[in-house]
């Protein structure tokens, strides 16, 4: 892996946010709200939401106010919300939090449950494991997490009564509630990943176990199991790391429904009621902080990716 | 096409999907004339019935008949998802192709810019459209078909990638004909196969996407027989009756299976080798 690469690399990931920036501001730019009058109330005299507006910089061109909030975002200053007259940015952080906290434990428990349901499918092919396992990552692909999240809460909080159906506690206050919370909020988000990320490391396993290094490996006499994890393993997880951060995509939307389903006060509810509300400064936060947290990630799995697998060498 | 038709149906993805996409058509098609009872009749003394020989998937919170209310919503479910996805594929695929046959600089500025969009979580960007233009179904139509259009784009790009050294492309460049003409009618034909794979799957997304929209309140509006709200509407009346939430539940799932199973099926009864 060369500097030039991880150098061209950084300068993708300015420029995706660039862009996003550039798309996000345009869209809340032509959405019909009037920032004066949201601040002000239907019944401000003309004189003081002209006044507000020259103040505000709502008279300037487009491009000026673009740079004008670009820098501000540059330093951290996400501008006030219209709605709470409050800095968006340190609420949106302290969402982002809480949202991380859903998302790793997603994560985590997606490459738990994941990684070892495609081995055991690829290595039993065919078998009864095989099409157990296909069958559950088609289910798992089909439900819309709205549609997992109501079904979990009907049958397991509402019908059996084994967890709360809803709301959120901070882990550093009551570990136990907060986990119990948290339960089925992570299931939901990790169906859609567990059943996509099993299903590429059984196709992608089953790819490698017929290369020729791992026939080789085979007829040197190694341990099939030696083989399997070794060999096969190996070089079929590599792929997978790529996968995984595309698929952050779905769990950033994912997280989204299960926030406004589940009551959690992360950034996905805060930007839906941002949404509903035509809160500008929060909707253009929001979609700025959550394109951010994608292209970082993906930013890190290419540079894991290259990292670990040195056949590549990246100009 | 029989030889093609033959290898699809051989396989149990492409047999399954074929038969469940088959039932959709059917009830998109004829769900107007099979429905027992009409999609927003209602009967006070019926409600919350559970599934019995007249009602066969049994009655809502206002005593309408559910299984009437999801074939009336088959229409408006798949038919959008359809036409959403078809437009997306169809931007991105032309984007794609365009980008590819552009090559250089152009297609390095076209591309990055899609990764870049593709930042943005689909949902989330078909939330931001929708929330610009309003919240009906057929802006909710064109927020999926927008969300849709990088990942296709990129998708197409690859393809056209590799048809762009075929000896027919150059053959059009020799004559000197244009480029709309090189696009269009040489390149994009022979990019359709994997296409309408990637685009059959899709569906299955778009349907879950639009149910979603309208879960969220901001796709089809009530008393709309749209299968997401539905769901939505089921909620408050949980501990009535179950029923009324599974059905819908089971129609999204069940489609998204469908169109997932066939598309799979489709893949690989093109790509014989595999």
């Amino acid at each position: 892996m060369s500097a030039s690469y991880i150098l061209k690399r950084v300068a993708l990931t300015f420029y995706t946010l660039f862009v996003v920036s550039v798309l996000v501001f345009g869209i809340t730019q032509i959405l019909p709200a009037d920032a004066a009058v949201m601040m002000l109330g239907e019944n401000a005299t003309p004189e003081a939401l002209e006044a507000l507006r020259q103040q505000m910089g709502l008279n300037d061109p487009v491009w000026l106010q673009y740079l004008h909030w670009a820098g501000g975002v540059i330093r951290w200053d996400f501008g006030i919300s219209m709605r709470t007259g409050q800095p968006v940015g340190p609420a949106l952080f302290s969402a982002l939090g809480t949202s991380l906290t859903l998302a790793v434990l997603a994560l985590a428990l997606m490459l738990v449950l994941a990684v070892p349901m495609g081995i055991i499918a690829a290595v039993r092919r065919g078998k009864l494991a095989d099409l157990a396992v296909g069958f559950l990552s088609y289910v798992g692909v089909s439900l819309p997490e709205f549609v997992t999240a109501t079904l979990a809460v009907l049958l397991i909080a509402d019908f059996w009564g084994w967890l709360p159906p809803a709301g959120y506690i901070p882990l550093t206050q009551d570990f136990v509630g907060g986990i119990e919370r948290l339960i089925l909020p992570v299931t939901v988000v990790s169906v859609m990943m567990i059943a996509h990320v099993s299903r590429m490391v059984r196709s992608e396993l089953v790819d490698v176990m017929h290369t020729d290094y791992v026939r080789a490996a085979r007829l040197k006499g190694l341990h099939p199991r030696r083989v399997l994890f070794r060999h096969g393993l190996r070089n079929a997880l590599l792929p997978t790391i790529t996968i995984v951060a595309l698929d952050v995509g779905y769990l950033l939307g994912g997280v989204i429904v299960v926030e406004e389903i589940f009551s959690i006060p992360g950034i996905g509810r805060s930007l839906m009621s941002a949404i509903q509300a035509r809160d500008l400064p929060v909707i253009q936060a929001g979609v700025m902080i959550m394109a951010a947290t994608y292209s970082i990630v993906n930013f890190a799995a290419d540079l894991m990716y290259a990292w670990l697998d040195k056949r590549i060498q990246y100009d | 096409m029989t030889d093609f038709l033959g290898r699809l149906l051989r396989t149990p993805q492409g047999f399954l999907g074929c038969l469940i996409v088959g039932l959709i058509f059917v009830a998109v098609l004829g769900g107007h004339w099979l429905t027992p009872f009409g999609p927003e009749d209602m009967q006070a003394l019926a409600r919350y019935k559970a599934p019995s020989a007249e009602h066969w998937l049994g009655t809502d919170q206002y005593g309408r008949d559910i299984l009437s209310r999801l074939l009336d919503g088959a229409r408006s479910t798949v038919v959008m998802a359809v036409a959403a996805t078809v437009i997306g594929t169809l931007g991105g695929a032309i984007l794609g192709t365009g980008s590819a046959y552009l090559g250089g600089r152009a297609d390095e500025f076209i591309m990055r810019t899609v990764d870049a969009v593709m930042a943005i979580p689909s949902l989330l960007l078909a939330l931001l459209v929708v929330s610009l233009l309003g919240s009906n179904s057929a802006n909710a139509l064109l927020a999926i078909a927008i969300a849709f259009m990088p990942s296709m784009a990129r998708i197409s790009r690859s393809v056209a990638l590799t048809v762009r050294k075929q000896e027919y492309v150059s053959a059009a460049i020799a004559r000197g004909e244009g480029s709309g003409y090189i696009v269009l009618r040489e390149m994009l034909p022979n990019v359709i196969a994997p296409i309408v794979v990637e685009m059959t799957i899709r569906v299955s997304f778009a349907v879950m996407l639009f149910a979603t929209l309208s879960f969220l309140g901001l796709g089809a509006q009530p008393p709309a027989t749209d299968w997401g709200l539905m769901v939505s509407e089921a909620r408050q009346y949980l501990h009535r009756s179950y029923w009324i939430l599974l059905w819908p539940s089971a129609a999204i799932a069940l489609t998204a299976i469908g169109f997932n199973l066939l598309g799979d099926g489709l893949r690989d009864a093109l790509n014989p080798r595999t």
